[in-house]
C-alpha cells in the first residue's frame, strides 16, 4: 500500500514544494521541518536541474542558484537521509528525466527507496514514456506520480486508470508561477478522474493563497504550493524557515 | 517503436503538450502523401524559396585540392539565405491546414527566425521569435530582419541565454498557448514527431543532389559532407542516400575550442546519451545530467544536442560525425570566400574544412559533395572580430 495514498486517508492534504538547496541545504532541511511542524501532509523536494522546461521564472532561478552553490543529486540523498531521522510524512522528489538517467535510473530509484523517497514526479515523462523509469519504480516501491493537464481531454481516463501514489492535476496551461486566477473548468476534470480512478489527486501550478487552496480542497483531496514559497525563500534567504511555516500554517488551517 | 530511432527519440514532454503533438501527428499523416498538400508546397519550393537549389562544380577548389572532385549543394541560394526555409515552409503550410493563425519559433543565428518570420508574413500568420539575449547581441541585423517581417522578438534571458534556452522558452511558450499556435521547430530534434517532420521536409535536399548528380556525373557520390549542430539540413543531404551503403555520410559537429576543452558544442564527440528537449538523444552534459553550457563560433551550431536519429545513424556506424573547430571553420570561411567567391555560413564552413581535409587523400575520380546550408554575410562581422578587424555594421 502507497505511504502517499495513506496520507490523504480522508483528509485534505496540503503539499508544498521547495527547491533543495536554495539558498542552501541547511536552509531546505530547516524549511522542510517547519512544514511538517504546520500541518504539511506530503513535501515535494525539487532536484535542481540545469533547465527546468515546465518552471516558470521564480522556480528557474531556483534551480540555477542551487546548481551554482554545488548542489547535486547525491547531496539531494544526504539532505533527505538527515531529514528521516525525524520526518515521517511522505517525501516526494520533483526532478526532470535527465537527472535520473545521468544518474543511472536503477541507482536513482533504489537510493531512492533505501533512504525514504516515496514517490517521484517528473513534468518531461508523459504517460507514452512512462516506461522509461516505471519497472524501476515498481521493484523498489516508488510511486511514480502522473499528470493531467487542462489540455489532457480524453487522455484523462486513461491516465488515470493507471495513476499511483497520487494524481498530479496541473490547473492551467503554460509554466508554473503564481497567478491571481485560476480559470480552468477543473470539475469535470477531477470528475473524470473520479471516474476512473480511487487514487486521490492534488491541484497544482498558481496556487498562492490559501483561498485559492480552499477552492482546490473543495474540489480535490490536495493542494500543491510551490512558486509562492520559492518566492519566500528568495526574500528572507536562509533566515526563511519561521516564514515558511506561517506560510504552510496559512494553508493548513 | 514509434517516433523511435534505435532508442532514440521520443516525446519526453509535459502532458500539457500531448495532445498538440498528437494532434500534429495525426495532421502530418492526413497531409504528407497528400496530392494537393505537396503540390502545393512544391510550389512554394519553386516559385517562392527558388528550388531546386544549385548543385555547383566546385572546379578550383577542386584542382587546389588535388584530389576528389567537389560539388557544393547550394542551399544558401535560397530565399531568405539557408536551408531553414524548406522546413519553414512546410510546417507553415501544414499548420495553417491544421488551422493554427500563430506561428512560435526558436532561433539561434537567426536563420531559423527569419525564415519563420518570412513565411507567417507570406501566410498572414502572427509570428513571436525566441532568441537568446546573447544571440539577439551577435545577430542584431537578423533581428531588426525578423522585425521587419512583422514578427515580434523575444530575447530570451534564462539560463544561459543562448539557443537551448530559446528551445526551453519556446516550449513554454507553446504550453501557455497550444489552439492557436504551432510551434514550428527549427530542427530534427525535440519531440517526435518533430525529428521525422523537419527531416522529410529537408529531404529535398538530398533528393535533388541525387537527381543533380546522375545527371552531372552518372553516379552517385562518394561522400555527402554536412555541418551539424541539431542536424536538419544534414539529415536533408543525407536521407536519400542512406540505402546507398557506398555514399560516406559525414556529419561535422562544432568543436568550438577544441573537443579537449569545455567550450564546445559536439554532442556525439563529447557528449552522452541523455533526455532533455522532449528527446532520448547525445547531450553535452555534466556528471549529474545537468546540461553542459556549450560554445561555438557559430550561434546556429551552439546547441548541447544533436537530434535523435542522427544519434542512431551514428551508433549504427551508418554515418560518421566529426569535430571542427573554430579555427579550422574560420579558414574554411576564408578559403571558400577567396577560392569560389562564394561565403558560405560559418556553420556550413565546418562542412568545408572536413572536405578540405579529406578530399587531397582521395582519387580525382571520386566525387564528395558539401552542403552549403547557408550564407555568410551574416557572420561577416563575427569572423572580422575573431580575426581582430573591428568593423561597423
Amino acid at each position: 500500500m502507497s505511504k502517499i495514498k495513506d496520507a490523504f486517508n480522508g483528509k485534505k492534504v496540503f503539499i508544498p514544494f521547495i527547491t533543495c538547496g536554495f539558498p542552501t541545504l541547511e536552509t531546505t532541511a530547516a524549511c522542510v521541518r517547519e512544514m511538517v511542524k504546520n500541518g504539511a501532509g506530503i513535501i515535494e523536494l525539487g532536484i535542481p536541474f540545469s533547465d527546468p522546461t515546465a518552471e516558470g521564472v521564480v522556480i528557474q532561478e531556483a534551480n540555477l542558484e542551487s546548481l551554482k552553490a554545488g548542489v547535486t543529486t547525491e547531496k539531494v540523498f544526504d539532505l533527505v537521509k538527515d531529514l528521516r531521522r525525524d520526518v515521517e510524512i511522505p517525501l516526494i522528489f520533483m526532478t526532470y528525466a535527465n537527472v535520473i538517467f545521468a544518474y543511472g535510473a536503477e541507482k536513482f530509484i533504489s537510493t531512492c527507496a533505501e533512504i525514504g523517497i516515496d514517490g517521484i514526479i517528473l513534468p518531461d515523462l508523459p504517460f507514452e514514456e512512462k516506461n522509461e523509469f516505471l519497472p524501476l519504480c515498481r521493484k523498489y516501491g516508488v510511486d511514480l506520480i502522473s499528470m493531467i493537464a487542462p489540455t489532457s481531454e480524453n487522455r484523462i481516463a486513461m491516465i488515470a486508470k493507471e495513476a499511483e501514489g497520487f494524481l498530479y492535476v496541473v490547473s492551467s496551461l503554460g509554466v508554473t508561477g503564481t497567478r491571481t486566477e485560476i480559470t480552468t473548468d477543473l470539475a469535470p476534470i477531477i470528475k473524470t478522474v473520479r471516474e476512473n480512478t480511487n487514487v486521490p489527486c492534488a491541484i497544482g501550478f498558481g496556487i498562492s493563497t490559501p483561498e485559492q487552496a480552499k477552492k482546490m480542497f473543495a474540489l480535490a483531496d490536495g493542494a500543491i504550493v510551490g512558486s509562492a514559497i520559492i518566492k519566500i525563500l528568495k526574500k528572507y534567504g536562509e533566515n526563511s524557515a519561521p516564514y515558511v511555516g506561517e506560510f504552510v500554517k496559512e494553508f493548513c488551517r | 517503436m514509434k517516433g523511435r530511432f534505435g532508442i532514440y527519440g521520443g516525446q519526453y514532454i509535459p502532458e500539457t503538450l500531448m495532445n498538440a503533438v498528437i494532434e500534429l501527428e495525426n495532421a502530418y499523416e492526413n497531409f504528407k502523401n497528400d496530392k494537393d498538400f505537396n503540390s502545393e508546397l512544391e510550389k512554394l519550393f519553386n516559385e517562392y524559396a527558388g528550388r531546386p537549389s544549385l548543385l555547383y562544380f566546385a572546379e578550383k577548389m577542386t584542382k587546389d585540392s588535388g584530389g576528389a572532385k567537389i560539388y557544393l549543394k547550394r542551399e544558401d541560394l535560397n530565399h531568405t539565405g539557408s536551408h531553414k526555409i524548406n522546413n519553414v515552409l512546410g510546417q507553415a503550410l501544414l499548420a495553417k491546414k491544421m488551422g493554427k493563425t500563430r506561428l512560435i519559433a526558436e532561433t539561434g543565428a537567426g536563420q531559423h527566425g527569419v525564415a519563420t518570420a518570412t513565411a507567417a508574413a507570406l501566410f498572414n500568420m502572427e509570428c513571436v521569435i525566441f532568441m537568446g539575449e546573447e544571440d539577439t547581441k551577435r545577430q542584431a541585423l537578423n533581428v531588426y530582419r525578423m522585425k521587419l517581417l512583422g514578427a515580434e522578438v523575444i530575447p530570451v534571458k534564462s539560463g544561459t541565454a543562448t539557443l537551448k534556452d530559446a528551445v526551453s522558452e519556446a516550449m513554454r511558450e507553446w504550453t501557455r498557448r497550444i489552439s492557436d499556435t504551432h510551434y514550428c521547430l527549427g530542427s530534427v530534434m525535440g519531440p517526435h514527431p518533430f525529428p521525422q517532420i523537419v527531416r522529410d521536409f529537408q529531404a529535398v535536399i538530398s533528393r535533388e543532389i541525387k537527381s543533380q548528380i546522375l545527371k552531372l556525373e552518372n553516379r552517385l557520390p562518394d561522400a555527402v559532407i554536412a555541418c551539424v549542430g541539431g542536424g536538419s539540413n544534414a539529415i536533408g543531404s543525407f536521407w536519400h542516400f542512406i540505402d546507398d551503403k557506398d555514399v560516406r555520410l559525414i556529419g561535422c559537429e562544432a568543436a568550438g575550442r577544441g573537443i579537449d576543452t569545455f567550450e564546445t558544442a559536439a554532442a556525439i564527440n563529447t557528449g552522452r546519451v541523455g533526455i532533455f528537449h522532449g528527446m532520448k538523444s547525445y547531450f553535452c552534459q555534466d556528471k549529474f545530467g545537468g546540461i553542459a553550457p556549450v560554445y561555438s563560433i557559430s550561434a546556429g551550431l551552439d546547441y548541447p544536442g544533436i537530434g535523435p536519429e542522427h544519434a542512431h545513424l551514428n551508433d549504427i556506424k551508418r554515418a560518421e560525425y566529426v569535430p571542427i573547430t573554430d579555427e579550422e571553420a574560420v579558414r574554411a570561411f576564408e578559403y571558400l570566400a577567396k577560392t569560389e567567391g562564394i561565403i558560405p555560413a560559418i556553420e556550413s564552413a565546418h562542412a568545408v574544412a572536413f572536405a578540405q581535409k579529406i578530399a587531397p587523400e582521395m582519387s580525382a575520380d571520386k566525387i564528395i559533395v558539401i552542403t552549403i546550408s547557408g550564407r555568410g554575410d551574416k557572420d561577416c562581422a563575427a569572423i572580422a572580430k575573431y580575426r581582430g578587424v573591428n568593423i561597423d555594421e
